[in-house]
Parts: C-alpha cells; structure tokens; sequence
C-alpha cells in the first residue's frame, strides 16, 4: 500500500457508515422532509386552540379549546361554500383533462409529420409559470379586449363577462386549468401508450376486433395503470391550486367569493385579515379532509391487490 | 409488426385521415393562440390593444419591455429567481440523490412514501406556520427561508425522479467495484453516480423550473430585496386600472425563457415529469 493510511477514527467511522448505508444515505433528506412537516404541523395545532389575532406573540393568546373549529364548522357562509368548491373544482378539472388528455393521446400516438413539433408545443403550457398563464388568460378574457369575445363576435353571438362575472368566473377558472394541465395527462398517457406490448393487439387484429373493441378491451386494461397515475397525480395538484385562481380573482376570490376554494379562504384568513387562530383550525380541517381522502385511496389500492 | 403496418395502411380512410390532421391543427392551434396573442400584446401600445383592427398588424414597440426592466427593476427579480433557482436545486441535489439511491437499492418503499407525502400536503396548510416560525428566527424576506421553502418541493421531486435511473444501474457494477477496494459508499459515489448523469441532469433540470414557477412559498417568504418574477408580476395589478402592455410584457419575460429551455431539453423535461407514472 503506497497510499497513506486515513487515521483510525475515520475508517472506524467509514465502516459505521457503510454498515448502515441505508439510513445514513436517507436520513439527511427524511429529517428535512419531516422536520419541515412535522413541526409546522403541531405548531399549526397548537394555533388552533388559540385565540391568536393580528400578531403571533404568545403572551396574546389565550386558549380557546375547540372554539375555532366550532366557528369553522358552523361557518356555511364561507367555510362549507369554498369546501364545496374546492371539491367541485377538482372533480370538474379531473374529469375534463382525463377525457380530453386520452383523446389526444390516442390522436398523437400514431406517427406523423411534424410530430417532433407537436410534441414540443404540447410541453408548452406545462412549463409555463402558473401565475403567467393567469395573467396571460385575463386579458384574453377581458371583456372589452380580450380573445374570446372577439371569436364570440366572429360567431354572432353576445360578449360575455367571463371572470369579471361572478356566475361565469369559476368555469372561466376551470378552463383555464384544463388548458394548462391537460398536456399532462397527454405525456403520462403518450409515455404509457408506447411501453405498451403490441402482441395483444396483433392478436386481437387477427380476430377480427375492431377499432373501438381494440381500444376499450386490449388497449384500455393494459393502460390502465398509467390512467390510474395520471388520475391521483392531477387530483392532488387540482385539489392544491392556488396559483391560476390568485392571479385572477385576487385574495378572497373576488367580490362575491366567487371562486375562494379553502386554499384562497385560509390564505385570506391568515395573511388578510390575520386571525392565525381561525386560520389554523380551517387548515386542520382542510388537511383532515386530505388524510381522509388518501386513507380512501389507499384501501382502495390494498383492495384490488 | 408487419401486420400492424399493412392493415392500418388498408384501414386509414380518406376522411380520416383528413380528421386526425384537422383535430391536430385544433389542439396545436388551442395550445399556441393564447400565447402567441399575449406575446403580440407586450409589443404593443397601450392604444393599440384597444383597438380590435390592430390585432395583427400595428407598429411593435418595446416600450412595455423597458418599463418592466427599467421601472420595475425586473432584472433584480430576474436575478433573484435565478440565485433562488439553481442554489435550491443543488442543496436538493445534495440531499435528494444519496436517498434516492439508497431507498432504490434497499427497497426502502416506506421511507419513499414519507418523502412522496411532501408532495401531497396542500402548499397552503404549510406556508402558514412555516410563515409564522420563519417570522420568529427572522428568516422571512432573506434567500435562506424561500430555498428551504423551495426545496421542500424539489427534494421529492429529486427522490421521485432519480429512484428508477439508480434501479436500472446493475448490482453487479458495484459489486465488481468493491471487489477492486472501494467501499459500498464508494461505489455508489464512483461507479453508479457517474452512470446516473442522464437521470441527474432530468432532475436538475424539472427542480430549476418548479422554483422558477413556484407562486406561494415566494410569496408569502420573499420581502423587496428577495421578490422573485413569479411575485413580481403581481405589482401589475393596481386597484384602479392594469397596465395591459407592461403586465403581458412581463408574463412573456417570465414563461419565454422557460419554454425555450424545455423545447431545448425536451427529452429530460417530459421523462421527469412522466417519471414513475407508469408504474402506478
């Protein structure tokens, strides 16, 4: 060995660390993860039994069992409206970009000219800043100036308000998602489409099978894991949206709180009107609504297994 | 395959084939008016967008450009998004590969769900107390609170993405390296890590555009000295009227380098963010 030796304390260190390699090499990540997790979410409890208003010192709290929780429960006049909507948003979004995303996928998937630059164009909205694409769609939208009522116009019919009408802004937001994250559901169903193995289908040719049997008894089943994946991954994002409904409708969700899900009403809560306490409990209850839904999800998943 | 091909050469009728081109140029069309209209208006008067017979054609100008940069101090956000960017993305890096290799190698399917919670919970229920205890170390509107905040996405994302490249890299790699005398964790650093790069590069690159586009945590953790474009835009919208030309000027400065760097990186983008969705 023409290489010095390390000094003693090192290499029994070394053999330490790659004895147990597994949790030396995770650990640095989990503990990040956790603590920035774990801590906000006691001290977010913690909050929640407290009548903490306009600052966070704690000799201005005092403690108010489950008032909070009692008041947001209670509370039909924004708390129930913005749950609902939340809820609605996401099943609303979900749906549309699943169906719309797998016909594309399934009009994109054979090869074509230009395929490459269809390809690219659909990464487009994906990559751009969710509060840019708000922005860009609220001038479009503008009633006055914007796109759409200038294609209405071309088509004869009236203009409308869109988001600046408290009965349309909520579907105008929806759309919005819907054009930003169907490409998404196209790339996770094209990425599927292609793994897929083409016996099945030969098979099903020489049989006879039409197109749309091919589809919905080989194609389908065999993609259906992937559609599962796309499913899970827009309904926990479309569930979490912020960004597009902030730049539009601002904090509170305009006027009539038109289109305030419970993200956009916390926000509000704490950052506006500063009531920490209130705010606490209605994030408690938001990320109760959350387990639960996952709980859901899981046994589901255990079930099929 | 042959069968596939001869058969759908026979079956592709005319009319669908004149179908499929047609629902293609609609999507293609749906996807690029919006933006090619928003970049059309940045270049424009504040006249000039309201006059319906000047959509296409009027005189550009790149006043909207210069009030953004030079009134608005865009090239500090600029900057700023950039610092916030790269630095969060390499402290993940540092924190997210060692994981995401040893959870591929030991099967730690436990610890992987752990790290995968990070990007279930809603932004909004951690942003206040992370808010409120940021407030009280005196972190909030410096760079080290908005690159944790920032980080706290990219680390799973990192952990997600890379966890099927280091799978993919055979056992038996490392194992001839150890047998040449490096550690298990020597063989990891030498011998797998430089096989990963490809993986490596996928990750950097979806970690840089997720803390380009990251709206909340900024917003909430940034003050004047550390505002990123994504909270900047938002000066735009006054009470009384919004400065249609400077606000697209600013929405093309924010998305315009963004597209171009992942048509450039195509490849990596759409395997990062398609990464494990096809395992369910």
């Amino acid at each position: 060995m023409a290489r010095k030796q390390p000094p003693a304390a090192w290499r029994g260190f070394s053999r330490w660390a790659n004895n147990h390699r597994n949790w030396v090499l995770t650990a640095p990540a989990l503990i990040f993860v956790g603590a920035l997790i774990i801590i906000p979410i006691c001290y977010t409890i913690f909050l929640s039994f407290t009548s903490a208003k306009n600052n966070l010192d704690i000799d201005n709290m005092s403690f108010v069992g489950v008032g909070n929780y009692v008041s947001v429960l209670t509370d039909t006049e924004r708390f129930w409206p913005a749950a609902g909507r939340t809820v609605l948003f996401t099943v609303v979004v979900v749906t549309v970009e699943m169906v719309l995303g797998m016909c594309i996928a399934l009009l994109l998937r054979k090869p074509f000219i230009g395929q490459k630059f269809v390809r690219g164009i659909i990464l487009l909205p994906l990559v751009a800043t969710p509060v840019a694409v708000g922005m860009m769609w609220r001038l479009l939208f503008e009633p006055t100036i914007g796109f759409a009522n200038q294609v209405l116009k071309w088509f004869g019919l009236p203009p409308r308000g869109w988001v600046s009408n408290p009965s349309e802004a909520l579907p105008t937001l929806m759309f919005v998602d819907v054009w930003q994250w169907t490409p998404m559901v196209v790339l996770i169903l094209l990425a599927g489409l292609a793994s897929l193995p083409e016996e099945p289908e030969e098979a099903a040719l020489v049989d006879g099978a039409s197109t749309w049997q091919r589809f919905w008894y080989i194609r389908l089943p065999l993609l259906f894991p992937t559609v599962v994946a796309a499913l899970v991954l827009r309904s926990v994002d479309a569930f979490k949206t912020f960004d597009i409904l902030f730049s539009m409708k601002g904090a509170g969700g305009g006027s009539l709180h038109e289109v305030e899900t419970i993200n956009i009403y916390a926000y509000t809560e704490n950052f506006f009107y500063t009531r920490y306490g209130q705010a606490a409990a209605i994030l408690v209850v938001f990320f109760a609504m959350v387990l639960i839904l996952l709980a859901l999800q899981f046994l589901n998943r255990t079930k099929d297994a | 395959m042959a069968l596939l091909k001869r058969r759908s050469a026979t079956r592709d009728h005319p009319l669908y084939v004149v179908f499929r081109f047609v629902a293609i140029v609609v999507v293609v069309l749906g996807l690029i008016i919006p933006i090619v209209w928003m970049i059309l208006a940045s270049f424009k008067t504040s006249v000039d967008i309201y006059d319906p017979a000047k959509t296409i054609v009027f005189t550009p100008t790149i006043a909207n450009y210069l009030t953004v940069f030079a009134e608005q101090n865009f090239f500090d956000y600029f900057l700023n998004s950039l610092i916030i960017g790269v630095g969060s993305t390499a402290f993940s890096l540092l924190l997210g590969v060692p994981a995401a290799y040893a959870i591929a190698r030991f099967t730690m399917n436990r610890t992987a769900n752990v790290v995968l919670m990070a990007r279930v919970i809603p932004s909004i229920s951690l942003i206040v107390p992370w808010y409120a205890i940021f407030a009280y170390t005196g972190l909030v509107g410096g760079y080290t609170a908005v690159i944790l905040a920032h980080m706290f996405t990219s680390v799973p994302l990192i952990v997600w993405i890379l966890m099927p490249y280091f799978q993919s890299v055979p056992v038996e790699l490392e194992e001839a390296g150890q047998v040449d005398g490096l550690t298990p964790i020597g063989a990891f650093l030498r011998v797998t890590l430089p096989l990963s790069v490809p993986g490596i590069a996928t990750a950097s690159i979806l970690s840089f555009i997720f803390s380009w586009n990251m709206f909340l945590f900024s917003l909430v953790l940034t003050g004047s000295r550390t505002r990123t474009l994504p909270v900047a835009i938002m000066n735009f919208i006054g009470y009384a009227s919004i400065d249609w030309g400077g606000l697209m000027a600013a929405t093309a400065s924010i998305t315009v380098p963004i597209m171009v760097i992942s048509i450039f990186f195509q490849k990596y983008v759409v395997s990062g963010l398609t990464a494990g969705a096809q395992k369910g």
